[in-house]
């Protein structure tokens, strides 16, 4: 399987991607953010961090930037497309997935491990893991907490949209396990055509024992699924 | 050919630089706790009148045109495209005169 993974300058996640992937075998390539082509990819990801400073908002200017368009074209013919923390802003602000990130409700960078539950299991990203299973894996955002129109939040609930939402060390979801004020606890989401996913927590920090756990592996063997 | 550059010179000495202000606000029902947070300082300094206190963005725009609804025109589209998120954000031009 190959895949690209968009940098962008303040990108700071995307050597801890592009070592995740490989360790699954995906033949991953690094695509600079003035390029104006991509390399045939089957899936692309687009890396936390900080794009441009997080200036005007996070994830506005890298929204724009040259290599978004073909990002787009690609996930209008069915790509599949990861925005992890970062690359979630980045995918909310290109209008790819619906719905925005707004400052975390108590005011504070977190950078800590937190639960999440995983809703749906029978998608591109998560059909390894088994339903409502209890992950624990890594945040480390200022703007996490999810916004959306009662509108697009019926539609994530009805098309089963939601991926994975917050919760506490037992799978508990409720305001206590929410660590940012995130709708419904929300902590990731797919588009209506479910080749697009953006999730908050950063998986690819979870792929080795050594240095935390592996619950993040699962995401990227499911996807080689 | 010489007409038309002298003509297109004319056109170019009577553009004016327009100016205009954008200010972008949270929509009502959106939670703006960075504006709280000012508000609460404010009544812990004993501002006790104080009612309300919403956090927001400004930006001051000049542009090149000489026809002022056309150039409104061209800042509302800057601010659709880019300077506002429509989903959370609300905005308003005034032309600075």
């Amino acid at each position: 399987m190959r895949s690209s993974v968009i940098v962008f300058p303040g990108s700071n996640c995307d050597r801890d991607i592009a070592m995740a992937l490989e360790k699954l075998q995906f033949k991953n390539q690094m695509v600079w953010h003035k390029e104006t082509k991509l390399p045939k990819s089957d899936l692309i990801v687009i890396p936390g961090g900080f794009s441009y400073g997080d200036y005007l908002r996070s994830g506005a200017i890298a929204g724009k930037s040259l290599i978004i368009n073909e990002v787009i074209k690609s996930a209008n013919s069915g790509c599949l497309i990861l925005g992890i923390c970062n690359g979630f802003q980045i995918l909310t602000e290109t209008g790819l997935l619906k719905g925005t990130l707004l400052r975390n409700k108590n005011l504070k960078f977190i950078n800590k491990d937190i639960y999440i539950n995983v809703m749906n299991n029978k998608t591109n990203f998560s059909n390894k893991y088994k339903k409502n299973q209890v992950l624990k894996i890594n945040i480390a955002h200022n703007e996490g907490n999810y916004f959306t129109d009662s509108k697009h939040l019926d539609e994530l609930k009805k098309e089963n949209l939601i991926v994975f939402k917050y919760c506490d060390e037992k799978g508990n979801i409720n305001e206590n396990s929410n660590p940012n004020g995130s709708l419904e606890n929300i902590a990731g989401i797919l588009n209506k055509k479910k080749n697009i996913l953006g999730m908050m927590p950063h998986p690819e920090r979870m792929v080795e024992e050594i240095i935390s756990n592996k619950d993040g592996v699962n995401l990227f063997s499911s996807l080689l699924n | 050919m010489k007409l038309i550059l002298v003509k297109q010179y004319h056109l170019n000495l009577k553009k004016n630089k327009l100016k205009f202000s954008v200010t972008v606000t949270l929509k009502k029902d959106v939670l703006d706790p960075q504006g709280k947070v000012v508000q609460n300082t404010l009544l812990n300094m004993g501002i006790d009148s104080l009612q309300n206190i919403r956090q927001g963005k400004y930006f001051e725009i000049e542009i090149d045109e000489n026809d002022d609804l056309f150039a409104k025109k061209k800042v509302d589209d800057m601010c659709k495209k880019l300077l506002v998120n429509l989903i959370i954000e609300d905005y308003k031009i005034n032309q600075i005169k």
